[in-house]
């Protein structure tokens, strides 16, 4: 019994200076997370940032050399002074050191960036798997539409009078900008999709020429782009104002589903103003970006961009924290490449319906803008206001024509 | 269908015209990132 009592008082003893321990650490304010390393990153950080989670870096990245009271000693102690190794990694990792670089080349000081990473696996990743379902989903999406609809003809015979749908010079606009955009999506694919799709086929070698020869197009013929959609921009605008009749047309779908169904429409219905605002809001932007690229670190826009979104809040209303408006030169390339592919799948998904409807989808719908002449049939039923138009303006110029008695 | 041909040359001479008044005008990758201690042809 006696024994048992002296145990327990022991055991008291031994723990009570523990247990104290415990309560006065309770008692003790949070200390600085990183005390043990004496300020430096713990390995909490860098299994933190291997897990591709956020860090707030603002507790290392001014530290990028002497301070105020070491840096009168700089001189006096050789090259680095009193500035440590860490300090001046540090000072390339944030783009705080005074470089002199031989190239000439707007970024050449920037040695190190760290968007690289985030970049490289956006593109190999997410932008290729879902830009490619995209195209692939749109042209499903026609094969069946084709399956279950046909070929969309006229419902009367066609009368063998032509009428002019669109001029020499609105042809040549159209084709400067189609021919154009189809170039720019086949190189661009190449170049996206190469590497997985291509190289494997017919290996490196063979691969390199054609990777040269679409870089040259891509960059290049993206002048011819530009030149067709500021010229089908001034042709067509003023005929693609929205109005009452694009709501009427839409309510029926534009008789797309349906056999003997013609709504009303002037030069262009509302589907194809839907067509034209996407080609120039998607022309405008992916000219943007591109330019952008064409010129490296020249044209950035993005930091200026987020800057403007976050002073109207926009982030806000999806639940997103402000941009970054701080963006290293790299990064404004990387985000500008992002967002070409990004605006070019979505425009080439929407131009693959374009091309389907005036060509295999509509009987008729190609001659317009091939020779440039249509059928009065067809006029009548899908333009038939144009048509109406049309007349009117002939009988009125016969009439001025017309010698009076 | 002329007008289509002739936007499909047009495209071309674009093209090369494009490239080659940017090269004359200093616009190269090898003029804009090469100086007298880096050489890139």
């Amino acid at each position: 019994m006696t024994l048992s009592r002296l145990i327990t008082i022991l055991s008291v003893l031994i723990w009570l200076p523990l247990a104290a321990a415990i309560a006065q650490d309770a008692e003790t304010p949070p200390t600085d997370p990183r005390a043990a390393t004496g300020g430096a990153q713990t390995l909490e950080d860098i299994l933190a940032r291997q897990r591709g989670e956020t860090i707030d870096m603002s507790f290392r990245d001014t530290l990028t050399g002497p301070d105020a009271d070491e840096a009168a000693y700089v001189q006096q102690l050789g090259t680095l002074g009193v500035t440590s190794d860490p300090a001046l990694w540090r000072a390339l990792r944030y783009n705080d050191a005074t470089l002199s670089v031989s190239s000439r080349s707007p970024a050449a000081d920037v040695v190190m960036q760290d968007s690289g990473m985030t970049w490289l696996a956006w593109r190999a990743g997410p932008l290729r798997t879902y830009g490619g379902y995209l195209m692939l989903g749109m042209i499903a999406f026609l094969a069946v539409f084709l399956a279950l609809r046909g070929r969309i003809r006229t419902d009367h015979p066609l009368s063998g009078r032509k009428v002019l749908r669109f001029s020499a010079i609105e042809r040549f606009g159209h084709w400067l900008l189609a021919g154009s955009f189809i170039l720019l999506g086949v190189t661009g694919l190449v170049q996206l999709f190469g590497r997985v799709a291509i190289i494997p086929l017919i290996g490196h070698e063979a691969f390199a020429p054609i990777a040269i020869a679409g870089k040259w197009v891509h960059n290049n013929v993206a002048w011819a782009f530009m030149l067709g959609l500021i010229m089908v921009t001034v042709f067509w605008i003023s005929h693609n104002i929205p109005n009452r009749l694009d709501l009427k047309w839409i309510a029926v779908g534009g008789g797309l589903f349906s056999k003997g169904v013609h709504p009303p429409a002037k030069k262009f219905n509302a589907g194809q103003k839907i067509i034209f605002w996407a080609v120039v809001v998607f022309g405008v932007s992916i000219s943007a970006s591109g330019l952008s690229l064409l010129f490296p670190f020249e044209l950035p826009m993005f930091a200026a961009t987020f800057e403007k979104l976050n002073a109207l809040g926009i982030p806000g209303w999806f639940g997103m924290d402000p941009l970054k408006t701080e963006l290293m030169p790299h990064e404004e390339m990387q985000l500008a490449q992002l967002w070409h592919a990004i605006v070019a799948f979505v425009f080439m998904a929407i131009i693959l319906a374009h091309i389907y409807i005036g060509s295999i989808g509509m009987e008729g719908a190609f001659d317009a803008m091939g020779k440039g002449e249509v059928d009065e049939t067809w006029a009548a039923e899908h333009h038939s206001l144009w048509l109406e138009e049309l007349k009117a303006k002939e009988s009125k110029d016969s009439a001025a024509l017309t010698p009076t008695e | 269908m002329k007008s289509m041909w002739i936007a499909f040359v047009a495209i071309f001479v674009v093209a090369y015209g494009a490239d080659r008044a940017l090269d004359y005008t200093g616009f190269s990758a090898q003029e804009k990132t090469s100086g007298p201690s880096v050489r890139l042809d």
